[in-house]
């Protein structure tokens, strides 16, 4: 491993800003996972291949004349609709399976939906527009560049706004009762099965937000989420998958070390940098199982 | 283990479908035999994987990581490295100089990615269930990054080409036959040790592990020791197939084995039926011939965009999940028997737990 | 007095088990009304039964009108509240969140900002301590607790499962006393399950016994108290 001789700060603290943007991203992932996690116990392998069929729509109305924002609000009630509609359709019949059955549905459904978004809008790499203007601000001394700050802004956004809305809400309390003990809640006269079904509409909202702030980067083609799903996999293992705290950190924290990973250790350089990330994460989990803020499950037997 | 058939109807079906491979070349064009060709490459592919998720019950994403492993390791002793200067690459010191029969390669890809399989099946044991998936699937996203990089040992991003195939020892058959054969006759062994590992103590404890850890160790059996065995022997058979495929194809490269191709195997292994070897066949029809029907269904003279497979695929398995969750093979125990009462309504008691958490 | 629950002829099993034979038996309006027996005789079925966690056969009615079978949120909206075996309170959130879910059936704001004082009133402990994890409060703090938010919710009945398991005498009497003046006060109408046979008969006005999944012996406290039966089995003299 070579280290540069010389340790520029600035360059540190821009590695470390465009990390923390990645990072915002991973974390909105992250957080749909945990989200579903929590409220149904699935662990949706289809999440990232919803927020790209949600970002290709978006894209498919701002091709057709709709301006950014309202084409943004608009896909958002979408994936919203969509996620519901998903599970109540497909998960709510297999609820009560072995975990093993319901990870291959969300397979079938990963298989379905990546063959359809390249069926739908072929298989060509397409250019999603920024809302945010291509340029930077300096900062210190240091360069950030707007789309970066504009990224940060709208994840994290949406995150506090869903914490906020969980913490104060009656319908957020519910489906915090409901994650935690579904049967009591019953008893309380909440209607669990929308809840959980709200839960997936919230999610396929954050994988929308994901998607959407991800492809003026990354490029629109029918597998662009499959890398940012497996960091957001790992975020919210890292933290711990029944934490959303630990969702959000752990993917700040893979945006960041990733970013300066692959600046600062050749070894890594470009290509290595998501199976360095794995190895880490399969470190942690192997000496800490339950992940940095996961609370430690005993088996039962 | 249900037996839908009797055992001798069951010798019967076995005849008559050894019968079938045998005879097949006679009455199929050349383009047909490649095809079946590949039912077969599958075939052993998804023995080795039915073998570790349907018998025992840790379920992989990336089972066609390990078939590149027992690609490249073929094309690599196919190829030497003499061979692979030939391809203007600078080859890794670790290559034997000269290259070697193809047929000999598959046997030695089989042993190479079976011990992989092992290596990767100790630290696998601190994770169950989904976090196996989760990491498995890691694997399958990152190993071709990581072939890419590593040039020396590889050919990097373009890949290697291989010589075409012939049969060898200077035998008169023609190519495609000799392929065909070579794939079956593997497929026919293969199918006949995992039939005897599957009937025998060591799948007992498969089986026992996968339906309670916990239960199975209070019997005597080892998970370690049992799980890192059916992880290693799964990924000898995708080492086979990975072999076989690149002598089929003459070429590989890092993306001929991708991770939608691991979610694919999954997804046929579990059409045909987990846990079940006769539906494997199944599985192997429909991961070959199921993209190319719904692409250009026969009958409706349609032509579609190639992504009508997997779509169809993922539906198909989507039905089968809601519908018919032991495969095409729980099919054939409903043809010949009466559908049983299953348990009357009334749920399990609801425990203490499921109120106090 | 009207009834304001019947059960007739109810019917319960758990997969092959059959857990209830033919379970009959009214509570009327503002009674406390205590179903004994020994474990395994079905009591707690038979709440579940009420509530729609277990599916039966035969007829409940709740105020004139029959239950939704399998709802246990339609159930709870009628006006029912079952405090379960082991309590069900969300562990992980505070005594207040607790509060508020208990209001939720009513509609959580209104309904907690008119009943949390009176509920305040019976247990003003509750108050001070409204920011703690409901988790970390003692055995007797969280049936109280669980007591409190069936009660939030305003019901008209209100079924008990239980409450005295795992807590000292003191709080049993603590506890019972409380349901014995909620329902003076308020014409609370009490269904309770208990394997305290001495303290529930002292709170009810009426008990039934059952065993093996049938009412055995039913009538008023007084006349259980004095039943050969009863003094052996469930009373101990």
């Amino acid at each position: 491993m070579a280290l540069p001789l010389a340790f520029v700060w600035t360059e540190f603290a821009q590695q470390v800003t465009s990390g923390l943007a990645a990072g915002a991203i991973y974390a909105s992932l992250a957080l749909a996972l945990v989200l579903i996690y929590q409220t149904t116990n699935v662990v949706n392998f289809a999440q990232g291949e919803m927020a790209t069929f949600t970002t290709y729509v978006a894209w498919s109305m701002m091709h057709h004349g709709l301006g950014y924002w309202p084409a943004f609000v608009l896909t958002l009630l979408i994936a919203f609709g969509a996620g519901v509609t998903v599970e109540r359709v497909l998960i709510r019949p297999v609820e009560h399976r072995p975990e093993i059955v319901i990870v291959i549905l969300t397979i079938g459904m990963f298989i379905a939906i990546n063959g359809l978004v390249g069926w739908i809008f072929g298989p060509e790499v397409k250019a999603f527009d920024s809302p945010f203007p291509n340029r930077s601000v300096v900062v210190g001394g240091v360069s950030i560049s707007v789309q970066d700050i504009g990224t940060f802004g709208v994840c994290l956004g949406t995150v506090v706004a869903l914490w906020l809305f969980f913490r104060l809400t009656t319908l957020g309390l519910a489906m915090r009762a409901v994650a935690f003990n579904p049967g009591a809640s019953r008893l309380m006269g909440v209607r669990v099965g929308w809840m959980l079904a709200l839960g997936w509409g919230f999610a396929a909202v954050l994988g929308a937000i994901a998607g959407m702030m991800a492809a003026p980067t990354v490029f629109l083609d029918p597998d662009m989420m499959l890398v940012v799903l497996i960091y957001a996999f790992a975020a919210a293992v890292l933290g711990g998958i029944d934490s959303p705290v630990g969702a959000v950190v752990g993917g700040l924290l893979i945006g960041v070390v990733i970013n300066l990973l692959g600046a600062y250790v050749n070894f890594v350089g470009q290509e290595l940098r998501l199976p360095t990330a794995l190895a880490v994460l399969l470190v942690v989990l192997v000496i800490r199982p339950s992940g940095l803020f996961g609370r430690v499950v005993v088996r039962k037997v | 283990m249900r037996r839908a058939l009797t055992p001798a109807l069951q010798g019967l079906v076995l005849a008559g479908a050894v019968l079938v491979i045998v005879l097949l070349p006679r009455f199929t064009s050349e383009f047909r035999l490649g095809q079946f060709t590949y039912v077969g490459i599958y075939f052993v592919a998804l023995l080795g994987l039915n073998i570790l998720t349907g018998y025992n019950g840790q379920i992989t994403l990336g089972h066609a990581a390990f078939m590149a492993i027992g690609g490249y390791t073929a094309a690599l002793l196919i190829l030497g490295r003499s061979g692979f200067e030939l391809l203007g690459q600078q080859a890794s010191h670790v290559l034997p100089q000269h290259g070697m029969r193809a047929i000999f390669t598959i046997p030695i890809a089989g042993l190479v990615t079976g011990v992989i399989g092992c290596l990767f099946g100790i630290p696998a044991l601190r994770l169950a269930g989904v976090s196996l998936a989760l990491a498995t699937l890691a694997v399958s996203v990152s190993l071709p990054a990581v072939a890419k990089r590593f040039e020396h040992l590889t050919g990097g991003g373009g890949g290697l080409s291989l010589p075409l195939p012939h049969a060898p020892f200077g035998w008169h058959v023609s190519s495609p036959h000799w392929l065909y054969y070579e794939a079956w006759v593997c497929a026919g062994i293969l199918f006949v040790v995992a039939w005897l590992l599957v009937r025998g103590r060591v799948g007992r404890a498969w089986r026992a592990i996968r339906d309670g850890e916990v239960a199975a160790v209070s019997s005597g059996v080892s998970p370690a020791v049992y799980k890192t065995l059916a992880f290693g022997i799964s990924a000898a058979y995708a080492g086979v197939a990975g072999a076989l495929f690149a002598i089929q194809v003459s070429y590989i490269n890092p993306d001929t084995f991708p991770v939608t191709l691991s979610l694919l195997l999954l997804a046929s292994v579990v059409i045909g039926g987990l846990s079940s070897l006769s539906g494997v066949i199944v599985g192997a029809l429909v991961l070959e011939f199921l993209p190319i029907y719904a692409q250009a269904p026969p009958i409706l003279h349609l032509q579609f965009a190639k992504e009508a497979g997997p779509v169809v695929f993922g539906i198909t398995l989507i039905l089968i999940v809601l519908l018919i969750p032991g495969g095409a093979a729980s099919l054939v125990g409903r043809i010949t028997r009466p559908v049983t009462n299953r348990a009357k309504s009334g749920s399990a008691p609801p425990s203490h737990d499921d109120f106090a958490r | 007095m009207s009834t304001l629950l019947e059960l007739r002829g109810v019917e319960a099993r758990y997969g092959p088990i059959k857990a209830l034979h033919g379970v009959s038996l009214t509570v009327a309006d503002g009674e406390i009304v205590a179903l004994l027996g020994a474990n395994g005789a079905g009591k707690t079925t038979t709440l579940r039964a009420v509530s729609g966690t277990v599916r039966h056969t035969g007829e409940i009615v709740f105020e004139g009108k029959q239950i939704a079978r399998g709802k246990p949120d339609a159930v709870a909206r009628a006006g029912i509240a079952h405090v379960p075996e082991g309590r069900g309170l969300f562990t992980q959130l505070s005594v207040w969140e607790n509060l508020r879910m208990g209001a939720y059936v009513r509609g959580e704001r209104r309904t907690l900002r008119a009943e949390a004082p009176r509920v305040f009133k019976y247990f003003p402990w509750l108050e001070r301590r409204r920011d703690q994890q409901a988790g970390t409060l003692s055995g007797g703090e969280q049936q109280m607790l669980a007591l409190g938010r069936a009660l939030v919710g305003r019901p008209r009945l209100l079924m008990l499962d239980e409450p005295s398991l795992g807590l000292a005498p003191t709080v049993v009497q603590e506890l019972f006393r409380i349901v014995k003046e909620l329902n003076a006060d308020d014409g609370l109408t009490v269904l309770v399950v208990e394997q305290n046979a001495n303290v529930a008969l002292d709170a009810a006005a009426r008990a039934y016994v059952l065993e093996v999944g049938q009412v055995a012996i039913e009538g008023d406290s007084a006349e259980l108290r004095r039943h050969e039966g009863v003094r052996k089995s469930y009373l101990g003299y």
